[in-house]
């Protein structure tokens, strides 16, 4: 592995090892780039992972103190905790259930597409899907999506089984294991699927794709990779024409250091990402890094979500096999006379006794929850997962009050539902419904949102400066050597999981630093 | 709840199951593992009767007809071992037990199911029910003893996963076809 000195100012630092930060690193140190990586957690392998839930909760997820205001439900029944992402090298990679879908062409055009929407910020993406697709098919064979470059898709568990029978019954024609990218065969070094059932927790095998087990050692064998963990990034440096020069960070024993940069790029998820740029407010930058626009932490989208939970007369056992093992993809399109605008998928999901005992109802009590409870081996699931509209309102903050333990603001983050989102939602809750009413379904519970795992939107691209912090390729449009490198860049959210389109972002982003680079831009 | 997986919950409790979990969580078992008593509690902190108050309780809160009450001597244990640490807990458990006992003229314990339940409804804005409730929501559930009442099997790598072992038996909803659902590799 690399050591370069904190002096040196000709390496690019990137700021977060998941799957915006992990990508790019490898990404540039294949292409013979310096890089220094920061990651704010610590490192651990497949040998480290628990089939535990809560232990894996404790050892995985960003803990740090946040704040939440606003109407959604997750302020009140977990206001510390508005995500469910992680801090450790891999970033959310290691939880994520591994759902890899390209996003539509008309989610690239919202604004063209939908019109405008009262107290929606809309926008076309600064960029369409045929700029994407060469880099799409990068990113679906890196990462071994099923269903892609000839790889077949995973076998259905037991709840996809029984999501398959009600939704064929009901008509829905694009039902199937999903695009995954979980080895269904051995590939790229990695085994294919055992179905453990703990894809949120670390895969123990290695067969879902991840930076930790894919990109980060790769970068780590072209020698060109620094990788520093438990180095939590607390500001970026700008000089007196407002370029980024380095960063501020601390090491695990709380010693705080400034490494020097060529380029810097964020990739902290949209929470820290905007709180890092806020965080760093100065000189030329006084209402923060980048900020010239104020769209700094602004419109800050968290996906339409729900889920459906229903019981059988005969078992199911949902637990078993891969978390995320099948898709209908009936209801992603666009057709405002749902009554609302944009789509959703509905992709299968479980969760262990204890989670489901935390997630079910959060705060219920009492019969009516134990005897759903009571069921569990008898209940299939899934989640709605949709497109849900940008509002400048929804924001994440710094907190007057309370700070870090390093001494800066913790992130207050807010979120209001859209109509448009809860009209979407009510639609998913009818339709996820009806597929297990399809097939015998004795009780259903239609559960709220869980804490945030798609966070995006934070820092937009855009293509008037006006409208959002960066341009197609990430690049802050106030600040020519800083790139915004996960899914705080997105314009808007499309229904799909959003993973591979940030390493797809990744890729494309990479080629162009290193082009800009070449021609001595930055 | 479907009467089969009834008799198989009862059948797991009386194979010997609950009296496992016991030995396993360090409560020692009543004579029938039916009824736990502050006797059979390990107690750091609060006294008996708080103690026997918090577990009658903490069945009213999720009450599971199949679980025997070691399993709910699990969350007293746990909230015991917060006011250990914690003197304000501590108070405010002793002081709510007692006011719980003192609601009708008639002590929790000994109270009808429907009188518990009212007392217990009366009190969800006050902090000793948040903290009965959100302590049993995770210790309640995250016991892996109980894991096997609700038919969930836990930790599965160690046994090569699901793979071999039923991720796909389910039956009676038919097969998916091959193009939505191949065949493992």
């Amino acid at each position: 592995m690399a050591k370069y000195d904190l002096d040196d100012n000709s390496v690019v630092v990137v700021i977060g090892s998941g799957a915006g930060g992990g990508t790019l690193a490898n990404e540039l140190c294949q292409k013979g780039i310096s890089v220094v990586l920061l990651e704010a957690g610590k490192r651990y392998s497949a040998e480290d992972f628990v089939n535990d839930e809560w232990d894996s909760f404790g050892q995985l997820s960003w803990l740090d103190m946040r704040t939440t205001s606003g109407s959604w439900r997750v302020a009140k029944d977990f206001p510390n905790l508005p995500a469910w992402i992680c801090k450790t090298v891999g970033g959310s990679t290691t939880h994520w259930a591994g759902a890899s879908l390209r996003f539509k062409d008309y989610e690239f055009k919202t604004l063209s597409t939908y019109g405008e929407i009262p107290g929606a910020t809309l926008l076309d993406w600064p960029l369409s899907l045929a700029d994407l697709e060469p880099y799409y098919e990068k990113a679906e064979d890196k990462m071994g999506t099923t269903r892609t470059h000839d790889i077949p898709g995973l076998p259905g568990n037991n709840n996809f089984k029984v999501m398959y029978a009600g939704a064929k019954r009901l008509g829905y024609k694009h039902v199937h294991t999903g695009n995954m990218s979980i080895n269904s065969r051995p590939r790229d070094g990695r085994a294919s699927c055992m179905q453990i059932g703990f894809c949120f927790q670390g895969c123990k095998s290695n067969a879902k794709w991840s930076t930790l087990v894919s990109e980060i050692p790769k970068a780590e064998e072209t020698g060109k990779l620094d990788l520093r963990t438990e180095s939590q990034v607390l500001q970026i440096e700008h000089d007196s024409e407002g370029k980024v020069t380095g960063v501020l960070y601390a090491d695990a024993d709380g010693n705080q250091h400034v490494q020097k940069a060529r380029v810097v790029a964020v990739a902290g998820n949209s929470i820290e990402t905007p709180r890092l740029l806020l965080n760093s407010a100065g000189g030329k930058h006084p209402d923060g890094l980048a900020n010239t626009s104020g769209q700094v932490g602004k419109n800050y989208m968290r996906h339409m979500t729900g889920s459906v939970y229903a019981t059988f007369d005969r078992p199911v056992n949902m637990y078993r096999g891969t978390t995320m093992a099948g898709i209908v993809e009936d209801e992603s399109f666009h057709n405002p006379d749902r009554g609302f605008a944009g789509g959703y998928e509905m992709e299968t999901l479980s969760l262990g006794l204890p989670f489901m005992a935390a997630f079910l109802d959060p705060g219920a009590w009492g019969g009516k929850f134990t005897a759903a409870m009571d069921q569990y081996d008898h209940m299939a699931g899934m989640w709605l997962v949709g497109e849900d509209m940008p509002q400048e309102s929804n924001a994440i903050t710094l907190h007057d009050s309370i700070k870090d333990q390093y001494g800066l603001p913790v992130p207050n983050v807010h979120f209001d539902d859209h109509p448009n989102d809860l009209a979407m939602r009510n639609h998913a809750f009818k339709q996820g419904s009806a597929i297990y009413d399809a097939v015998g379904a004795k009780d259903i519970f239609e559960v709220p949102p869980y804490p945030s795992t798609h966070n995006l939107g934070t820092c937009r691209m855009s293509e008037n400066p006006r409208d959002g912090v960066c341009n197609s390729f990430g690049q802050a449009h106030d600040v020519a050597n800083l790139f915004i490198s996960d899914g705080s860049q997105f314009t808007t959210g499309g229904a799909e999981n959003p993973t591979l389109t940030i390493v797809t972002l990744a890729i494309r982003q990479a080629d162009y630093i290193a082009e800009q680079m070449g021609k001595k831009s930055i | 709840m479907s009467s089969k997986g009834m008799n198989r919950r009862q059948f797991l409790h009386s194979s010997g199951l609950a009296a496992a979990g016991a030995a396993a969580g360090g409560a020692v078992a009543s004579g029938t593992g039916q009824k736990a008593n502050a006797a059979d509690m390990i107690l750091t902190t609060l006294d008996p009767e708080t103690a026997s108050t918090l577990l009658a309780a903490t069945r009213t809160i999720y009450p599971h007809e199949t679980l025997s009450d070691i399993y709910y001597a699990g969350v007293v244990e746990a909230l015991d071992a917060e006011a250990k640490g914690s003197p304000d807990t501590a108070k405010m458990l002793t002081e709510g037990a007692k006011a719980m006992n003192e609601a009708m003229s008639v002590n929790f314990v000994e109270l009808s199911p429907g009188n518990r339940l009212e007392i217990i409804e009366s009190m969800t804005d006050t902090p000793i029910f948040q903290k009965i409730r959100g302590t049993a929501v995770v210790a309640l559930y995250n016991n892996p003893l109980v894991w096997r009442h609700f038919g969930f099997e836990g930790a599965s790598y160690d046994f090569g996963g699901y793979i071999n072992r039923g991720f796909n038996d389910l039956q009676w909803a038919g097969v998916p076809s091959q193009d939505a659902s191949p065949d493992a590799g």
